[in-house]
């Protein structure tokens, strides 16, 4: 079957690229684009690894296909930091060593940001439930959990 | 393995039409891509040409009438815990909306897609089953409506023919009365699929039940209305004699099996356990 011209934003930069329509936004991301930051985890939909904002809304980049994201503001983590300046939540993350092997970081931060920018001053069970869709081996989550209160109480 | 990528084609439909001629010539639905996404990563979804649902306007309301409530097929689970009405007067699909995957997925997952991927755990159905939904259907040539109690037929068999399509979801506002009460028994409280799930819905007169409604879920080879336990019930005043019965009643009612998430004798237990439980808090 054949290609297609696909469109959207992302971090800010319009782009276009031509790819099949099936093809995973997961793939389109690092594959098209070099955006290798976003993670293949599970590929099922299960870990968060992938998660990206698309739309203002956190998604599963391995289970959105190229086309569905026509149009689409997608935001990855590259996209976090601006002017050089980690985003607040970044920073909290490396204070509070809430990342060991890593492969789940940007997906955590995806979510956090995400639950952040819905709820900006999240109880402990908030926070829980706004990245329980984000699986970590190595952290017992405690640390992250405590990276998102304290880049929330810095917005206050 | 692997989906090939090219071997598979995906096109956007913005019109009902368009999506219904398609699956005339053998296109087959997609909306969130929750359950189908998962099938193609892993070489395991059966349809090459698929057409989203995703931009089809009339399938992305929930359109409140006076009687009822309509769920269009691309409505995500997301839009549903957040709608008021709903949150108002059907409680227990909010309950099950949030108990359904994670954040990301239910941005994605649609209540119509849970409903056509047809798994006997899916955590919408039973509630779907005790608020006596109808379900309307569209193909190219018709429509028809129908109680979604009569939609699942066996495992994974379903009244949906392959031209057709889930294209909303009815809920009657005449349920605004009963009272509520849903469990799902899962390994995690997050995203874990259910090991059972279940929903009473009853009306009381003092400690008498006049009508009550019970359904549950990963209990049978389809989402299960239980209606010899309620038949048991009905008129009954709350007694542990009552209480008792009706959990024997139950569990013998439902048919589980022994799979990767948990056994036939938890299942059945745990069955009894819930309804015990759901009476209990209406002494």
């Amino acid at each position: 079957m054949g290609e297609c011209a696909v469109r959207f934003t992302v971090n800010g930069e319009p782009r276009t690229v031509v790819t099949h329509p099936m093809k995973r936004l997961l793939d389109v991301l690092r594959e098209d684009l070099n955006l290798t930051g976003t993670k293949e985890g599970c590929g099922e939909g299960e870990c968060g690894a992938c998660a990206v904002i698309l739309n203002n809304e956190l998604v599963n980049s391995c289970l959105v296909p190229a086309l569905e994201a026509s149009d689409a503001t997608i935001c990855t983590v590259e996209g976090l930091a601006t002017d050089g300046e980690l985003h607040r939540l970044q920073r909290e993350f490396i204070k509070a060593g809430a990342a060991q092997c890593g492969i789940c970081t940007p997906g955590m931060l995806m979510a956090g940001v995400h639950l952040l920018s819905r709820c900006p001053n999240p109880t402990l069970d908030e926070i829980r439930e706004g990245l329980s869709g984000n699986l970590c081996r190595c952290t017992g989550y405690m640390r992250i959990f405590e990276a998102v209160q304290n880049a929330a109480w810095q917005s206050e | 393995m692997r989906s090939f990528v090219p071997d598979f084609d995906l096109v956007s439909a913005t019109a009902l039409e368009h999506a219904t001629d398609l699956l005339s010539d053998g296109w087959r639905p997609i909306a969130g891509g929750t359950d189908l996404m998962v099938l193609f990563n892993a070489g395991k979804l059966p349809y090459r040409k698929l057409v989203s649902l995703r931009r089809i306007e009339e399938l992305l309301d929930i359109t409140v009438r006076p009687d009822e409530v309509s769920i269009g097929a691309a409505v995500t689970y997301t839009r549903i815990r957040q709608h008021a009405v709903l949150q108002r007067e059907f409680p227990a699909l909010c309950l099950a909306a949030s108990w359904t995957g994670s954040i990301a997925n239910q941005n994605r997952g649609t209540l119509a897609g849970n409903i056509v991927n047809a798994s006997p755990a899916a955590d919408s159905a039973p509630v779907l089953l005790a608020y006596d939904a109808e379900v309307e259907l569209v193909s190219a040539r018709a429509a028809r409506r129908i109680p979604y109690r009569e939609f699942h037929l066996g495992y994974k068999e379903m009244q949906l023919r392959h031209d057709e399509l889930l294209h909303s979801i009815h809920l009657s506002r005449a349920n605004e009365k009963w009272r509520h009460y849903a469990r799902k028994v899962g390994t995690r409280r997050a995203q874990a699929i259910s090991k059972i799930s279940f929903i009473g819905l009853v009306q009381m007169s003092g400690d008498t039940i006049d009508n009550v409604r019970l359904a549950a879920g990963s209990v049978a080879p389809v989402p299960l209305r239980c209606y010899r336990t309620e038949e048991s019930l009905r008129g009954e005043r709350i007694s542990s004699t009552v209480i008792h019965r009706a959990a024997a009643t139950i569990s013998s009612e439902v048919q589980p099996i022994t799979d990767i998430r948990s056994t036939i004798e938890y299942r059945r237990t745990v069955m009894a356990n819930l309804l015990a439980d759901f009476l209990k808090s209406l002494r």
